[in-house]
């Protein structure tokens, strides 16, 4: 049986999640600040990032040009983009000078950064595809930049249906993935402590 | 750091807990972040700026139209010297000894003569061209850009393409050119540029590049604020924050060695490539990874702690 690739994988997977780990209702006492909440409100306008991007995207690329509820849901989903990066950054800043990468928690770090760096590649493609003046000067200033170091041959600027599908699937689907995997790793392994806790945590060394 | 502080870091917490709802944090920040973005959707909107045409630009600026399209056929345009990865007429951009523009090669063909001007030429109805076009493919590459290059001088020095006496020293330039205008001022242009693949078009290059190689669009920009000086892309039409978070990007086109750079933007990647990979790694990196001990922003964030644990 222990070689059935399903026994494996559910070895590996779902008999590892402690339920207290996954959906713990306690924290430890110094899980005691404001700057905790940065996270979870970074993931809460990634859902409305979402979903305004959802009805954008069953709407139609054009539909917030000819329709003033369209507009509104367009203006949604731009502020939605744009509190997300400041809850992401002072996030990232908090989790900085917590030097929260402590404790094997550097893969944590790494995967926090790549859904900073793929957001910031999402948030570019849906500027390339409003089909207004913005999208046709960031375009056009963008290109030199991307075709000065080779990326311009495979990504253009100029080409708004590229961009879209960019925008709708490939990135939103990699944002999603890094951010799970994200938050399944903080959850496993939890919080990290205080810097200079060790007098404290006594025997939890 | 001693083990003991590592395992401290590592272990499990066993010390002192408190109840945390995570579920309820979350349905709270979801409302209220619902609520803030929808707010500020209601009373701050969003930009939409219209787009610009080519038919826009042949009747608000045809001088301007007819001076780029004669810089098209004389090749002296930036996107005929452009390079990889439209055509190779320049080696692109380099990054020391690396030529990564070159190297990933021509993957978007374009010419603009022949896209922008004569292709799109086929279509008008205008009596005069095929003879015109016919005399300037008859031409050799020399007398093509002689022609060009002086009716585009006779442009700058009339100030307006209208003011040109005709001259033969132009060849057949001032009559393609009009009738480029023509097709562009009745709105057709804009099909014809976008087209050729396909009925059904969602790629601008062609029209966008054309576009850009005019002083109309570029002063456009300049009226919105969006000029590279002007922190260019980072910016959006109107009182917007727009894209905040390229301010790194649009920083180093500011400054210095960068700002004079004929390879700005590929020495900008470069140092954005490199300024990312210390961000991934910045836990690795010395000094800066020791930044939190030298400078407690931590004693404020745990107060709490350290106040009840006398630390």
């Amino acid at each position: 049986m222990a070689t059935m690739w399903t026994t494996r994988v559910r070895r590996a997977t779902i008999e590892k999640i402690d339920p207290q780990d996954a959906l713990p209702d306690n924290q430890p006492s110094y899980v005691a600040s404001w700057i905790y909440v940065f996270g979870v409100l970074t993931l809460a306008a990634l859902a409305v990032i979402i979903g305004s991007g959802l009805i954008l995207t069953v709407r139609g690329a054009s539909w917030w040009h000819t329709s003033g509820v369209g507009h509104y849901v367009n203006s949604v989903h731009l502020w939605a983009v744009e509190l997300f990066f400041v809850f992401m950054v002072v996030h990232l800043w908090g989790k900085f000078w917590m030097a929260a990468w402590r404790g094997r928690r550097f893969a944590t770090w790494v995967t926090g950064t790549f859904c900073f760096l793929s957001s910031l590649a999402t948030a570019f493609t849906g500027y390339l595809i409003q089909g207004d003046f913005d999208s046709q000067w960031i375009a056009t200033q963008a290109k030199d930049g991307l075709n000065s170091v080779g990326i311009g041959s495979f990504m253009n600027t100029l080409n708004s249906g590229q961009a879209l599908l960019l925008h709708v699937a490939l990135l939103p689907l990699g944002v999603g993935l890094i951010v799970v995997w994200h938050v399944i790793l903080v959850r496993k392994n939890g919080v990290v402590p205080p810097l200079d806790a060790k007098e404290i945590a006594g025997g939890a060394a | 750091m001693s083990t003991k502080e590592r395992n401290v870091d590592l272990a499990k917490w066993s010390g002192p807990k408190r109840p945390y709802d995570l579920v309820k944090e979350l349905v709270i920040a979801l409302v209220v972040v619902t609520l803030l973005i929808g707010a500020c959707a209601a009373v701050f909107g969003s930009p939409d700026e219209r787009a610009v045409t080519l038919q826009q630009w042949g009747q608000n600026a045809p001088s301007d139209f007819v001076a780029t399209a004669t810089g098209e056929l004389a090749g002296s345009t930036i996107s005929a010297g452009y390079g990889a990865p439209y055509n190779d007429a320049a080696e692109g951009l380099t990054l020391g000894p690396l030529k990564l523009q070159k190297w990933a090669g021509i993957t978007i063909p374009v010419n603009p003569a022949e896209d922008f001007v004569l292709k799109p030429l086929k279509s008008s109805i205008d009596s005069a061209v095929p003879t015109a076009v016919a005399t300037w493919s008859a031409a050799s590459a020399d007398q093509q850009a002689k022609w060009a290059e002086d009716y585009a001088a006779a442009i700058e020095k009339a100030g307006d393409s209208a003011k040109v006496v005709e001259d033969a020293a132009y060849g057949p330039v001032p009559v393609m050119t009009a009738a480029l205008l023509h097709l562009a001022q009745e709105g057709s242009l804009d099909g014809l540029l976008t087209t050729e693949v396909t009925p059904l078009p969602s790629d601008f290059t062609m029209p966008l590049l054309f576009l850009a190689d005019g002083g109309y669009f570029d002063e456009l920009g300049a009226q919105q604020h969006l000029h590279g000086d002007q922190w260019g892309m980072m910016n959006e039409t109107g009182s917007y924050p727009g894209q905040s978070w390229l301010w790194m990007f649009s920083f180093m086109y500011q400054i210095e060695p960068f700002k004079s750079s004929e390879n700005a933007d590929s020495q900008i990647f470069a140092m954005l490539f490199l300024l990312n990979l210390g961000f991934i790694f910045m836990p690795k990196l010395p000094l800066i990874n020791r930044l939190p001990r030298l400078i407690p922003f931590h004693r404020l964030i745990w107060r709490r702690y350290y106040r009840e644990n006398n630390l």
